[in-house]
């Protein structure tokens, strides 16, 4: 268990802008009538969005009002669940998985890159530009190590590739998602060894090679 | 060897196109309907006959699961619902299914949904996986389109399906936690019985399946319950992604046949153990929940369930954590007990308050400062939370320790001579700890 607590300086209101009112209205289609409770963690996740990935105290009162429950009951989700920010990040935020397989694979060389750089967890640089904390176990283990920066993962990395990594997006330069070491996904590097029969062993000669990976 | 033309996921690294048209150049929705015309306990009936045991760890056969499902009752509507919310570490097949074949599973649930009498599902997605989330959503969005699912599909069974993401909590993996959690809860185990195969999620008949097992469905039921059975050893059958990370040369997830041998599926497909074989400390082959087994006794076993059971371990997720001679095992032990630390509900005592003491005395041993006699003194604590709590979680966070005492003592003991030899007062280094 993590003890979680909200930010001791809290903006005064919390509004969603019209475009969320309407993803609003669209999560809620997708429970049964009377099961709008359902809802709280999909809300509280478009209010964090909205409000540069953290969640004030007001954004709770507003989603536990919206659906109708005490106030209490979505306090007790922003707190549980982990991925909620109790108080303002960086902006871009960076999650390092340190569970064992990453640990195996060199995450604490990755963490003195953060350490050094954007300093101690959960802290935010004096320019608002960087914060990072550990996270458990992100499910990409076979590309391990890896952080997750906002929405992406980044995978592969070393400390020289994290450090550009890093340096790229201070600048405002385009970064690659995903492997840093070019592969795909998260196939043997240097060639397949199954599914050759379909995609050639470099995996891009097959009859169904269309990669386009970073569309979503 | 499993070959390319038994796979099942043959999109697994995404080299193809993940969307409808690429699922269905590869066989997705090819002629759903024939399938369903044969009725609901044809489906039953050939799942039972394949073997396919539940890929999210447990094992439970999973056409005896969907059997469980009572008759419909319009008061009481059934629901699927997929966990997918990944997240034991060493996991990470269920994000590959998900995002480069997500029509495999689409199709999959539609298929479960009309063997189990139920038109609604609910994938439930870990928070983090945002592209996979937004790629599934739009996969559901194609097949709503094609009419291949929906209010009135080409199938004539009205089926919905929609995402719903978490937020983070390894636990909401638990099948009841997960279902809580769905209906907007803080995430905590149920107390089983009832089932949620009669009171499940908004308190009707729910059956909760892994990815793998669901996306599974539509090829065992295209090429029959035999094709699929007749990989592996019995009553481990089919075949299964294994997610390989760790020290070996090429980490990666495969497709392969159950019970393949653990060297042939290190050598094979992931250039072999960092430094050779000779190099091996140590395996976890099912996800950091399930106990380590030294590299003698790992090396030339199969990998099912079955066999990893016998040497007191288990098959879980098939994630297979390997480890070489420069490991710090005890570290890496330490490493999995702060997992389960921060990832405790916080309902039941035992492993609210076990799983801490846990990770500090294990932390402490990793460093030596301990006394000989601590070790027994953990392993009794570590049984005194397994089988002690609401759900499997307890059990989880005291089998790696166990593991680690039952083969690792020496080692431990070592470090205790060592530090007893040469004591410091500096404290015990902090590492692994999140920010809160």
């Amino acid at each position: 268990m993590s003890v979680r607590r909200l930010a001791e300086n809290q903006p005064e209101a919390f509004a969603f802008t019209r475009e969320n009112e309407a993803k609003c209205e669209e999560i809620l289609r997708k429970y049964p009538e009377g099961r709008e409770a359902s809802a709280v963690i999909p809300l509280l996740w478009l209010a964090q969005k909205q409000n540069d990935y953290w969640l004030p105290k007001p954004a709770i009162e507003k989603v536990a009002q919206k659906l109708d429950m005490p106030f209490i009951r979505a306090l007790e989700i922003a707190t549980f669940y982990t991925m909620f920010n109790l108080a303002p990040v960086g902006r871009f935020y960076v999650q390092m998985c340190g569970t064992t397989p990453c640990l195996l694979a060199g995450s604490n060389a990755i963490k003195e890159v953060l350490l050094r750089r954007i300093g101690e967890q959960g802290k935010v640089t004096s320019d608002g530009m960087f914060s990072w904390i550990e996270v458990e176990c992100l499910g990409a283990c076979c590309n391990a190590p890896m952080v997750q920066i906002n929405e992406d993962y980044y995978e592969d990395l070393t400390p020289q590739n994290f450090e550009k990594l890093l340096d790229d997006l201070a600048a405002g330069r385009p970064v690659k998602t995903g492997s840093q070491t070019g592969r795909v996904t998260s196939e043997p590097a240097g060639g397949l060894t199954s599914l050759t029969s379909l995609y050639g062993v470099d995996g891009r000669n097959g009859p169904l090679s269309t990669p386009d990976l970073n569309q979503s | 060897m499993l070959e390319d033309k038994d796979r099942i996921f043959t999109n697994l690294y995404g080299f193809g196109d993940w969307r409808l048209k690429g699922g269905r150049a590869r066989g997705a929705w090819d002629n759903t309907k024939k399938l369903i015309d044969k009725d609901k306990d044809w489906i039953i009936n050939e799942m039972k006959a394949s073997g396919l045991r539940g890929r999210g760890g447990a094992g439970f056969p999973t056409g005896l699961k969907w059997s469980f499902m009572p008759k419909p009752d319009p008061a009481r509507p059934s629901y699927l619902v997929v966990n997918a919310d990944e997240s034991e570490p060493g996991t990470c097949k269920d994000r590959e299914i998900m995002r480069n074949d997500p029509q495999l599973l689409i199709e999959g649930c539609f298929l479960a949904c009309f063997a189990m009498r139920a038109h609604v599902c609910y994938i439930y997605i870990r928070g983090e996986y945002v592209l996979e989330g937004r790629r599934l959503e739009a996969a559901i969005a194609e097949a709503y389109a094609a009419k291949l699912i929906g209010k009135n599909n080409v199938h004539g069974w009205p089926f919905d399906i929609y995402v719903h993401s978490g937020a983070g909590a390894y636990i909401a993996g638990e099948e009841t936690a997960l279902l809580e959690s769905l209906e907007g809860k803080k995430g905590m185990p149920r107390l089983k019985p009832p089932f949620p195969a009669n009171m499940g999620l908004y308190g009707c008949p729910t059956t909760v399946n892994n990815v793998e097992s669901i996306a599974a469905a539509p090829a065992i039921l295209r090429r029959g319950a035999a094709w699929f059975a007749s990989f592996g050893a019995k009553n481990n059958s089919g075949t299964k992604l294994f997610c390989v990370s760790g020290h070996v040369n090429k980490p990666c997830n495969v497709e392969e046949a159950m019970s393949i041998p653990f060297r042939e599926l290190i050598e094979r497909h992931c250039g072999g153990v960092r430094g050779g074989f000779d190099n091996l400390l140590a395996v976890i082959p099912g996800g950091s929940s399930v106990p380590c087994v030294p590299a003698h006794e790992i090396i030339d076993a199969a990998m099912d369930f079955d066999t990893l059971q016998k040497l007191k371990s288990g098959l879980g997720t098939a994630a297979v954590i390997v480890m070489d001679k420069s490991t710090d095992i005890v570290r890496a032990i330490a490493r999995i007990s702060y997992f389960y630390k921060h990832e405790s509900c916080g309902q039941c005592t035992p492993c609210r308050e076990g799983t801490g003491w846990l990770w500090r005395v294990v932390s402490r041993m990793a460093e030596g400062r301990a006394q000989r006699r601590e070790i027994d003194m953990l392993l009794e604590v570590t049984t005194q939370i397994e089988g002690h709590t609401i759900c499997a979680f307890g059990d989880a966070a005291a089998w790696p320790v166990q593991g680690l005492i039952r083969h690792f003592r020496q080692e431990i003991e070592q470090r205790i001579d060592q530090y007893a030899a040469n004591p410091h007062p500096e404290p015990v280094r902090d590492f692994g700890v999140a920010a809160e």
